[in-house]
């Protein structure tokens, strides 16, 4: 009998429990499809407010009218053309070129020593050298450039895209170091332990351990330091001689107003800037997440 | 046997704090030792002294009757297994157990064939092209081993090598790792904070307390005599009471948490002292229960508040006085849960005076 009496209970439990379930469910479902519009909606606005000026730039530059109104009038390749034709802004495109990759690789060569140094050893002033050495990267490039005006002056100095060059690494350093360092802080310093421990001398694992483990790092900082320079006007505006770079060149033609070929050049910037941004994620990405 | 290792009044402060505070040792060639201690005891700093990571504050390290205290870790014949097993993820596993051989200029030539046979040695044949990060917990462990082992050092260096296994790999590997020592004869020096562990494995343990040693001996002799109620403690369980000492009728008695009990132990004589600490096994206890009468034994009167079930045994908490006393019973044929008293139920333990122990009372003698 007592058997009885709780399978009853059981049974109408087991009864309505499923009709509550099933209620809940369909409230749930709607709830979660209205969180879901709301959400794709967001990543629609977010992207939309991101992506259309782009696009209309890209758009643009492959229109056959000069005129910017909507709707575009045909699509020609004319401004390409164009551009191809244009030594001034092929000049200036080269030398954007040439500031980028040398201020990068300046910057690796002061950068990628001093993040190990502030990881790997302790001396007295570190934790000042660290502030000062990230110090650059919170300064307005206004600041960076006329400081570094008044000292080339200073020293005599003539102005150049070398000094340009020299304004850029120093306000990218900052970039490198603390990439690196961030890199180097998850490194366990058990490899390199390890590594001492089975005979290696200090360059044997510096080349064989500790720099293959940041490889990563360093390409993903210099591919940033590149396009951070290549876009760079403030400090070039008072560092640059003669010379112009890309982005002071198109900001100098706009004073003649917005042209065609202006776009054409944005579009492929930003074709470029995507291909690089793919390599560094593609570059930083191996391993990295399967280490610890 | 030779020595292979001997540590004179090595010391350590980082600051402050004392690490590793006048340690001396000697280890003999082909020895397993074991440094036994809790967290902060120093058996690590002492560890990685010796691999050549900590510069010691004074003291010094002889390894096969030359100085090393102040050599750089390339440059001893020392190698060290490290706790997170530091495999170099960039490399195979072929290219880390040669590192070592590599670093070392060794002929290309050379090198497959001594990697090869380390692999086997440690069973890791086939692993060989295969990245750290494909392994299991356990082959990694392996791997570490084998780019210890490989250059055939004169001691290897173990930090809590099988801290980062679950509980069955990790026997397992207890095994395994005895194995290897005794195959390839090398002197091995692993720190831990498992007890069971250290009495597995060793040949003798270093218990450690406070940046000293606080005894060193085998196994079996530490199990069985610990020389203080540290060691007591660390190592498997004690029954701990302090009391002091009486003699009546040519026998000698303590007091156990109020109840007298005979003792019989050669380094007690029945001079009255001070109160000292005394103590003994759960296993070494027997658990009668009450029937009215007064069994015969070295009896305390308690009741049973708990019975743990630990597979092989159980182990009975009874309140005595103030105290509690375990007393471990082994689930074997003679075992009967017919007669086995109940949770609530008056009991005896009885106890032979042969197997109380007096203790020095601080660990660090």
């Amino acid at each position: 009998m007592t058997m009885g009496v709780s399978t009853d209970t059981v049974d109408t439990q087991m009864g309505r429990a499923p009709a509550r379930r099933r209620g809940s469910a369909t409230a749930r479902r709607a709830e979660t499809w209205a969180s879901n519009a709301f959400f794709y909606g967001m990543v629609g606005f977010v992207l939309a407010f991101l992506y259309i000026p782009i696009a209309v730039l890209i758009a643009f530059s492959f229109n056959s009218s000069r005129s910017l109104s909507w709707p575009m009038t045909g699509v020609s390749l004319e401004w390409y053309a164009r551009l191809l034709a244009n030594e001034d802004l092929l000049e200036a495109l080269w030398n954007s070129v040439y500031v980028a990759a040398a201020a990068t690789a300046l910057t690796l060569i002061i950068g990628v020593p001093a993040a190990l140094a502030l990881d790997r050893f302790d001396f007295p002033g570190k934790g000042l050298f660290r502030k000062l050495v990230l110090l650059p990267i919170a300064l307005p490039g206004i600041i960076t450039g006329i400081s570094m005006l008044i000292m080339f002056r200073m020293i005599g100095f003539n102005l150049s895209l070398e000094t340009v060059i020299l304004g850029h690494a120093t306000a990218l350093v900052s970039v490198v170091v603390t990439q690196v360092f961030a890199r180097l802080q998850r490194l366990p310093r058990s490899y390199e332990e390890a590594s001492a421990d089975l005979g290696a001398s200090g360059l044997q694992t510096f080349f064989l351990v500790t720099l293959p483990n940041i490889r990563t790092a360093i390409i993903g900082a210099a591919l940033l330091s590149f396009t951070l320079s290549f876009d760079e006007i403030p400090v070039t505006f008072f560092l640059t001689g003669r010379d112009n770079t890309l982005p002071m060149y198109i900001w100098s033609t706009l004073r003649r107003g917005l042209t065609p070929e202006i776009n054409a050049v944005g579009a492929l910037i930003v074709v470029f800037s995507i291909v690089l941004i793919t390599l560094s994620v593609v570059l930083t990405r191996d391993k990295s997440g399967k280490r610890g | 046997m030779s020595e292979v290792i001997r540590i004179e009044n090595l010391r350590k402060e980082f600051g402050d704090v004392i690490g590793v505070a006048d340690v001396s040792l000697s280890i003999e060639r082909g020895e397993y030792v074991t440094l036994l201690g809790p967290s902060g005891c120093g058996k690590s700093t002492l560890l990685r002294m010796i691999g050549g990571f900590e510069a010691p504050t004074s003291g010094t390290i002889w390894l096969d009757g030359e100085d090393v205290t102040d050599l750089p870790p390339n440059q001893r014949a020392v190698n060290m297994v490290f706790q997170d097993y530091a495999l170099f993820p960039h490399m195979t596993v072929g290219q880390n157990v040669g590192y070592g051989l590599r670093v070392s200029g060794t002929p290309r030539a050379e090198i497959k064939p001594r990697v090869a046979e380390t692999l086997s040695l440690v069973g890791l044949t086939d692993k060989a092209d295969t990245s750290p990060a494909e392994l299991s917990g356990g082959q990694r462990q392996r791997v570490a081993l084998a780019r210890a082992i490989v250059r055939h050092p004169k001691v290897l260096l173990l930090d809590e090598p099988l801290s980062a296994l679950d509980a069955n790999l990790r026997e397992q590997m207890q095994v395994e790792l005895r194995n290897l020592h005794n195959k390839v004869g090398l002197t091995f020096i692993m720190v831990t904070h498992d007890q069971s562990e250290a009495l597995v494995m060793s040949d003798r343990v270093v218990v450690m307390r406070d940046g000293r040693v606080s005894q060193t001996g085998d196994p079996v002799s530490l199990y069985d005599a610990p020389a203080n109620s540290y060691v007591a403690d660390f190592i498997g369980a004690t029954n701990l009471f302090a009391s002091p000492v009486k003699a009546s009728n040519g026998k000698i008695f303590v007091s156990c948490f109020g109840q007298e009990l005979e003792i019989d132990h050669p380094a007690v004589d029945g001079v009255p002292a001070a109160e000292r600490l005394f103590g003994f096994r759960p296993e070494k206890a027997r658990l009668v229960r009450a029937n009215g009468s007064v069994p015969q034994g070295n009896l305390l009167k308690g009741r049973l508040e708990n019975v743990l079930y630990h597979g092989a045994m159980i182990r009975s908490v009874v309140v005595v006085g103030e105290g509690r006393i375990l007393v471990d019973t082994l689930l074997d044929d003679t075992f009967d849960p017919a007669r086995h008293a109940g949770t609530g139920d008056e009991v005896f333990v009885d106890i032979d005076p042969h197997k109380i122990m007096p203790f020095a009372r601080d660990g660090a003698s």
